[in-house]
């Protein structure tokens, strides 16, 4: 159990005020959780997107902050880079020189071949160790397995050092417990999304999901305990809305805006939106090396995204998937700009669901967009006619 | 002095002989590229960065690579055409130009301005760059092949390089070797031959002549005046290294090629008449203004003496690795793992490696050069740059274009920025010799 809270704001509240208080801390980009944190002697260890093995840090008693970027001017991290790159790159070395968050570690993954160089280039503008966490790219392969538990291994041995103690199994096993209780309390979310939709709104359930990359886990747990029951009893009753999955939502972020905008015409009845933090499809077991399980739910109990290759999960099929799981009527293929997994994802993706006949809306965004109107109303235009389709025998 | 003004230079035949027999294998290379095309025949479809061309060659697979075929769309100015035809279909502005320019090939059916290639019978590739394995899904889809993605650990922290004997570096080995021999057995399955060891003992000694070849060819230039030009002929040299890994052809290239160069360093004989600044190059070339982007530095007396390029684009043949043939799997993997580990340090971790250059290759000058199509290369230039004004006081030129799509590519601004950086260096040689400075 976390000794600190950092978000005490939402306690006590009804399910307004606690939406509110989400709302007020995802939107503050001063990082007010992560400083608290630091303020009280704790340490830190910030994660690129997508997926980071945050349970072997939290064993270690340090915050595992999820560092997606944030809707901010670049004013220092600019002259660090070129032209013709993602705003995710430059906003979340942001944080870092303009002192926004503090961290003891960082570490990105291979992801894409701007994630990739993130490391060195903060390693470079940093005092603190800087990583590449290599993450498999060869998943379908028998020896990805060992590889990548070596891996959490010797990654566990650097976090060790920074948090000045060792970290024993039975550690990595209590926070799996922690996080296994996090997962399956965010599936509850998603059911909801897709179950009654009018009763968690596409915005409230990304925020909702979002706070757990910003607070120690057990607190998540215990807003998403108390916020998924008094989510349930909201009075509503279902509208004439388009059911639509959103993707490409893996690694840079839309603005909040824009998903609410979605909401606005549409039910988002599933998602990738940080899929990181949902990539464990279901509970990792408690026994045995917990490493060697970590790294087994990594590569045999995941989701899907554009940045990690597996041929045993045809993105397209799991797609075509997840918009039937949800039943759902089309589908928004979104991508970051110049995030160059994503736009070469977005053809296939476009193609397959051409072949099942589903509806599709391209999109691209940037987390500092701040006009919305124009993709509103293509948005709507697109949504009127599905739903003329529909009127039409 | 240029080879022009030696007298029994251009008797020998030797100066220029590189860039002639380059020339000529690359015809060899894709005319039999275009037969076995044209006969229904497959390849192997490879990357620059951890080719695998000796174990390929063993299953007489030949070898097609489509950022080479690409980048000859761009250097012969038809890379437009194919880029239209990729966007059409669905692909972005902003992707790597490179896929796009294959995917149009694939649809023309591997019809390219230099003859016709194969279809994939496989791909083997390496994630040295994400690209790669985002280009093989595509081939993956439209062709419905196998394709083995052979991961490479690559270096986790700055100066943080494991070798032989380190805990970590071993089991970094084990995993690349595991792969190997998984990757053996698809090769099995897929051309129905058995894998022959010694066949990969023969065509791993041919790469390490290649090695051996290239290190000292890049060794050579060291001297003043340079006798290639890293961006020009360079870029030559690039293409036997990796069309030719594993093959006697490709050995005896390089043997020949050092050969010459000794030669033109003993006579003096500088692949620019009047040397003037020497430069390094940090990036990947302007494919679609290639010899006019070179004279804008020649005509100031700029010789590229070295790049990054060369590194990275011989998939780290630079090192000079060579193979212990008495065990060749677990020698392949640790070349591989070393070879394409260093390629990816010169992308992101290479401003001490850039300092080493400066240092060992007397340089006036460093020219930055992100572009849009390649993210793996470009992302931490401007850092690696500002990084490197802290550690060493050498001018650097940071300009951004493009390797395949002109619509970036702007000559005027180019040309408007290169003059003002030779005004530069001039301006300081002045100051140094006046003792202003």
């Amino acid at each position: 159990m976390s000794p600190l809270t950092v978000f005490p704001e939402w306690q006590g509240r009804d399910l307004d005020g606690i939406l509110r208080a989400c709302l007020e801390l995802l939107e503050d980009t001063r990082f007010p959780t992560a400083k608290r944190w630091r303020d009280a002697g704790g340490r830190t260890v910030g994660h690129f997107q997508v997926y980071f093995p945050e349970e072997i840090a939290h064993a270690a008693g340090l915050l595992p902050f999820k560092v997606r970027g944030a809707p901010i001017e670049p004013k220092h991290a600019d002259s660090h880079f070129g032209s013709y790159l993602c705003s995710i790159l430059k906003s979340s070395l942001e944080l870092a020189l303009s002192g926004r968050v503090q961290l003891d570690l960082f570490v990105s993954h291979p992801i894409c071949d701007a994630a990739r160089n993130l490391a060195a280039v903060w390693g470079r503008n940093a005092s603190y160790p800087c990583q590449i966490l290599y993450l498999p790219q060869n998943a379908g392969s028998p020896s990805a397995r060992p590889y990548l538990r070596d891996e959490y291994g010797r990654l566990r041995d650097v976090i060790a050092s920074i948090a000045g103690r060792e970290i024993t199994d039975h550690d990595v096993r209590a926070s799996i417990e922690v996080f296994n209780e996090n997962r399956a309390l965010l599936r509850e979310l998603y059911a909801m999304k897709r179950t009654t939709p009018w009763r968690v709104a596409a915005h409230e359930a990304y925020m909702l999901t979002a706070i757990a990359g910003l607070v120690p886990r057990e607190e998540h747990n215990d807003l998403l305990r108390a916020v998924l029951p008094l989510l349930g009893e909201r009075e509503g009753r279902p509208q004439d809305r388009i059911r639509v999955v959103f993707e490409g939502g893996f690694c840079e972020q839309p603005p909040f805006d824009l998903i609410r905008a979605i909401g606005r015409s549409c039910y988002v009845v599933d998602d990738d939106l940080l899929i990181g933090l949902r990539w464990i499809l279901s509970d990792i077991p408690l026994t045995g090396d917990p490493l060697e399980r970590l790294a087994e739910g990594y590569l045999e109990r995941s989701s899907y995204s554009p940045v990690q290759h597996d041929p045993r999960k045809p993105k397209e099929k799991l797609l075509l998937e997840r918009v039937r799981a949800a039943d759902a009527r089309a589908v928004i293929v979104a991508a970051a700009k110049m995030c160059e997994p994503g736009l070469e994802e977005q053809v296939t993706y476009v193609h397959a669901l051409d072949e099942a006949r589903v509806p599709y809306f391209v999109t691209e965004f940037e987390e500092g967009m701040t006009s919305f109107d124009q993709l509103e109303i293509q948005l709507e235009t697109f949504v009127e006619n599905l739903l003329f389709a529909e009127e039409v025998p | 002095m240029s080879a022009q003004g030696v007298p029994g230079v251009g008797q020998d035949g030797l100066v220029g002989r590189g860039n002639r027999d380059g020339a000529r294998l690359f015809r060899e290379w894709f005319d039999g590229l275009t037969a076995h095309a044209e006969a229904g025949g497959g390849g192997a479809y490879v990357f620059v960065m951890g080719s695998l061309g000796e174990l390929l060659r063993t299953f007489d697979l030949p070898l097609v690579f489509p950022e080479i075929n690409s980048l000859q769309t761009a250097v012969r100015h038809q890379a437009h055409d194919y880029l239209n035809e990729a966007e059409d279909l669905g692909y972005s502005p902003d992707i790597c130009g490179y896929v796009k320019a294959d995917v149009a090939t694939q649809r023309r059916g591997g019809l390219l301005p230099m003859g016709r290639i194969p279809k994939p019978t496989i791909a083997v590739l390496t994630n040295a760059c994400n690209t790669y394995i985002k280009w093989a899904e595509i081939w993956e889809r439209m062709y419905h092949m196998p394709s083995y993605v052979l991961d490479i650990p690559g270096t986790r922290e700055a100066g943080r390089q494991t070798w032989r004997g380190d805990g970590a570096f071993e089991k970094d080995r084990s995993y690349v070797t595991a792969q190997l021999r998984e990757l053996i057995g698809v090769l099995e399955g897929v051309t129905g031959r058995r894998f022959d060891v010694d066949r990969l003992r023969e065509t791993m000694g041919y790469a390490n002549r290649m090695s051996r070849g290239w290190k000292r060819v890049l060794e050579l230039n060291r001297g003043r005046p340079a006798p290639f030009n890293a961006l020009s002929d360079g870029t030559i040299y690039l293409g036997v290294c990796n069309g030719f890994r594993g093959d006697e052809r490709g050995a005896r290239y390089f043997e020949d090629l050092v050969e010459e160069m000794e030669v033109k360093r003993q006579r003096g004989v500088g692949t620019l008449g009047d040397e003037r600044f020497r430069l390094v190059f940090v990036g990947v070339p302007c494919y679609p203004i290639f010899r006019r982007f070179n004279e804008m530095f020649m005509e100031h007396g700029g010789t590229f003496v070295h790049s990054t390029y060369l590194w990275f684009a011989s998939g780290g043949a630079n090192v000079g690795w060579e193979y212990d043939l008495t065990n060749p799997i677990e020698s392949l993997a640790e070349g591989l793992l070393v070879g394409v580990r260093d390629a990816m340090d010169s992308m992101f971790f290479q401003t001490q490696a850039l300092a080493r250059m400066i240092d060992d290759y007397e340089v006036d000058g460093v020219v930055f050069h992100p572009i849009k199509s390649c993210r793996t290369v470009s992302t931490g230039l401007a850092d690696n740059r500002r990084a490197l004004m802290t550690l060493r006081d050498t001018p650097s030129l940071f300009i951004e274009s493009d390797m395949m799509d002109k619509r970036v590519v702007s000559e005027a601004q180019l040309k408007n920025r290169i003059d003002a950086f030779f005004e530069g260096l001039r301006s300081r040689r002045q100051q140094i010799a006046a003792g202003t400075r």
